[in-house]
C-alpha cells in the first residue's frame, strides 16, 4: 500500500504589487511512496522541496491537485494524528523547556494523559536530550533546537514521518545519530520522507529517491538503480608495479599507486583481462563494477533540464 | 471548551507569563502607591476620587498597552518564527488555534486586571481607612475594562492574522483611540447629511463603542450604574468581539503560510 500519493499538487504564487504576475513554485507533481520506505526528495536550494512539504502539511493551498495519505484525504485531521512533521530549521516557543514543549505538543496530538509523561522521556532519550530538564528552550544550541524538533515529529508515534532537511546544523556525530533514528523508525515499520541537499545522506538512507529542480519532477527510482549499470565498466586493481602489454590492448585505462594498478575497462572485456592477469601471473586484489554516485546522477538530471530549458528559450 | 482550544490557550498563557507580560505590575504597583501617599499628602477630601480615577485608568492603559502589543504578534509571530508549522501539521484546526489564542490572551489580561484590581482596592483602603457599600462600583467599572480588553483582544488578532506587527499595532491602537470617541463621532454623523452622513454613520457604528464602557468618572463620584447598561455592554462586547474574531477565523483559514 502507498503510504503517500502526490496527485498532480500545483503551486502558484500571485507576485508583485498589484498580485497580476504568476510565479509557479511547484508544477504537478505526481509521486507515490510504499510504506515503510525511506524516501528522499533531494534538490538544491530554492527547488520546490519545502513547498511540496508544506502542501503536503496543509500549510499552503495548492493551486491544483491533491494527496492522499495513508490511503486518506491528506486534509483530514484524522490524518494528521498520523503523521510527524520536521520543518526546515525548527525554531520553538523560547521560554519553554523541552518536557513543557513536548507536553504541549503531545496534548495537541492526542497522546492520552497518563501516557504523556513517558512518551516524553522515552522521546527525549531516544534523541540524546534525556538532561535537559529545566532548562528554557531560548538556552538550546541550533544542534540541540533540531533534536527536539525531530522528538516532536516522531513523540506521538505517526506511521508516516516527514522531515525537512533533518541534518541541517547538526556535527558529524548529530547527523549519524539522526541516519541512525531514521534506520529505526523504518525498521519499526515507519515511512519516512525527507527532503535534503545533502546527496551522501541520501545514498546512504534511502530506498527510493525523487529529484526536484526548479518547481519540475526530473527523476524518480531506487537508488541502486539510478546508480547502476549506468556506466557499463569495472575496475580492476592487481598487484604489481607494470601494466602488461596485453592489458593495454584491452584498452585499458591503467594508473600505477605504489605497488597496485588499477585499470577501468569495459565490463565485456572483463573475463579478458582476469586471463591476461592470469597468464602473467599477477595477483588480482578486486574487480568492482564502477557505479555512477547519486552525486552523478543528480548533476546529470540537473544539466540535462538546463540543457532543455535552454534549448526551449 | 475543545480540548485543543484549552492547550493552545494555556501554552499562550504560560509564554504571556513567562515573558514577563505580568512584570508591568510591579510599575504599576509602584505608581499606584506613589500616587495614594502623594494624594493623601495634598489633597484634602477628594483622595479617593483621585485615587479611583487614577487607579482604573491605569488598569485601562496597562491592559491596553498589553492587550495590543501581545495580540498583534499573536498569529504573524508564529507565522515568522514557523512555531505555527509544528501546530498546524498536528489534527490543529485553524479555527482552533485562532480562538484558542484568543482566550489565551484574554486569560493573561484577566489574571493582570485582577492583581490589579487588588493594588487598586489597596490603594483606596490606603487613604480611606475602610471600605464602603459605593467602593463595590469600582467592581463594575474594572469588568468594563474588561470587557474592553475582550474587543482590543480580537482586534489585535484580527490584525495580526493578515498584516505585520508594526501595522497591526498601528491599526489596534488608532481603532482603540477612534472607539474611545465614538459618541462624539455617531453625535457628528447626525448633524452631517447626504452620502457624507451615511459614511459617516456608517464608520460610527463599525468603530467599537469604547465610550460607552468608560464609567469611571461616575463610579468616582459614587454615581450608580444602570443594571441596562451593564448587559448592554457584556452583549455588545461579546458580539463585538465575536465578529473580529470571525474574520480573524476567515483570513486565516486561507492564508498561505509561506
Amino acid at each position: 500500500m502507498n503510504a503517500i500519493e502526490i496527485l498532480g499538487l500545483e503551486k502558484t504564487y500571485r507576485v508583485g504589487f498589484w498580485a497580476k504576475r504568476q510565479k509557479r513554485a511547484l508544477h504537478p507533481l505526481h509521486l507515490s511512496v510504499e510504506e515503510g520506505e525511506i524516501f528522499g526528495f533531494l534538490g538544491p536550494n530554492g527547488a520546490g522541496k519545502t513547498t511540496t512539504l508544506k502542501l503536503l502539511m496543509g500549510l499552503v493551498f495548492p493551486s491544483a491537485g491533491s494527496a492522499r495519505i495513508l490511503g486518506r484525504d491528506w486534509t483530514d485531521p484524522e490524518v494528521k494524528a498520523q503523521i510527524g512533521f520536521l520543518p526546515e530549521q525548527p525554531y520553538f516557543y523560547d521560554h519553554l523547556t523541552a518536557h513543557e514543549l513536548l507536553n504541549y505538543y503531545a496534548q495537541l496530538s492526542g497522546v492520552p494523559a497518563k501516557e504523556r509523561s513517558r512518551r516524553v522521556e522515552s522521546t527525549l532519550q531516544r534523541v540524546a536530550l534525556a538532561n535537559v530538564q529545566g532548562v528554557q528552550l531560548r538556552k538550546f544550541s541550533k544542534g540541540m533546537l533540531q533534536r527536539v524538533g525531530i522528538a516532536q515529529a516522531i513523540l506521538h508515534e505517526p506511521k508516516v514521518v516527514f522531515f525537512d532537511e533533518p541534518m541541517s546544523g547538526l556535527d558529524p556525530i548529530g547527523r549519524r545519530e539522526v541516519r541512525d533514528l531514521m534506520e529505526q523508525l523504518k525498521h519499526e515499520g515507519k515511512t519516512v520522507f525527507f527532503s535534503t541537499h545533502i546527496l551522501s545522506d541520501a545514498e546512504a538512507l534511502c530506498d527510493r529517491v525523487a529529484i526536484i529542480h526548479q518547481g519540475e519532477l526530473r527523476g524518480i527510482g531506487a537508488v541502486e538503480d539510478l546508480t547502476s549499470s549506468v556506466q557499463g565498466k569495472v575496475e580492476i586493481v592487481w598487484q604489481g608495479t607494470q601494466v602488461p602489454a596485453s592489458m593495454k590492448a584491452l584498452g585499458a585505462d591503467c594508473h600505477v599507486t605504489g605497488d597496485t594498478v588499477r585499470a577501468v575497462i569495459d565490463e565485456r572485456q572483463q573475463d579478458a583481462a582476469i586471463d591476461a592477469l592470469r597468464r602473467e601471473r599477477l595477483r588480482l586484489i578486486a574487480l568492482t563494477p564502477m557505479r555512477t554516485s547519486l552525486e552523478a546522477y543528480f548533476v546529470e538530471r540537473l544539466q540535462r533540464a538546463e540543457t532543455t530549458a535552454g534549448s526551449t528559450v | 471548551m475543545n480540548a485543543r482550544i484549552l492547550h493552545i490557550a494555556s501554552n499562550t498563557f504560560r509564554e504571556a507569563v513567562r515573558d514577563r507580560v505580568l512584570y508591568n505590575l510591579i510599575a504599576f504597583a509602584v505608581l499606584l502607591s506613589g500616587a495614594a501617599i502623594l494624594v493623601g499628602q495634598i489633597s484634602i477630601d477628594i483622595e479617593k476620587l483621585v485615587v479611583i480615577n487614577l487607579g482604573l485608568t491605569a488598569v485601562s492603559l496597562f491592559g491596553i498597552v498589553i492587550a495590543i502589543f501581545i495580540g498583534i504578534g499573536l498569529v504573524s509571530k508564529e507565522i515568522e518564527k514557523r512555531t505555527l508549522y509544528t501546530v498546524l501539521s498536528r489534527p490543529v484546526r485553524r479555527w482552533e488555534f485562532i480562538v484558542g489564542k484568543y482566550f489565551g490572551l484574554a486569560g493573561t489580561l484577566v489574571v493582570n486586571t485582577f492583581f490589579m484590581a487588588i493594588g487598586v482596592f489597596a490603594a483606596l483602603f490606603y487613604v480611606s481607612h475602610k471600605f464602603v457599600r459605593a467602593d463595590a462600583l469600582v467592581l463594575v467599572a474594572l469588568y468594563f475594562i474588561i470587557l474592553e480588553f475582550l474587543i482590543i483582544c480580537s482586534l489585535a488578532l484580527l490584525f495580526s492574522s493578515f498584516s505585520s506587527p508594526l501595522l497591526s499595532a498601528v491599526f489596534a491602537f488608532s481603532l482603540f483611540v477612534i472607539g474611545s470617541f465614538a459618541e462624539d463621532l455617531r453625535g457628528f454623523a447626525a448633524i452631517t447629511h447626504g452620502f457624507t452622513r451615511w459614511l459617516v454613520t456608517g464608520a460610527a457604528y463599525l468603530v467599537p463603542n469604547f465610550s460607552a464602557f468608560n464609567i469611571v468618572s461616575s463610579i468616582a463620584h459614587e454615581q450608580p450604574v444602570a443594571m441596562q447598561l451593564v448587559w448592554h455592554n457584556t452583549l455588545y462586547a461579546l458580539f463585538y468581539a465575536a465578529m473580529a474574531l470571525s474574520g480573524a477565523v476567515l483570513i486565516f483559514e486561507y492564508r498561505n503560510l509561506k
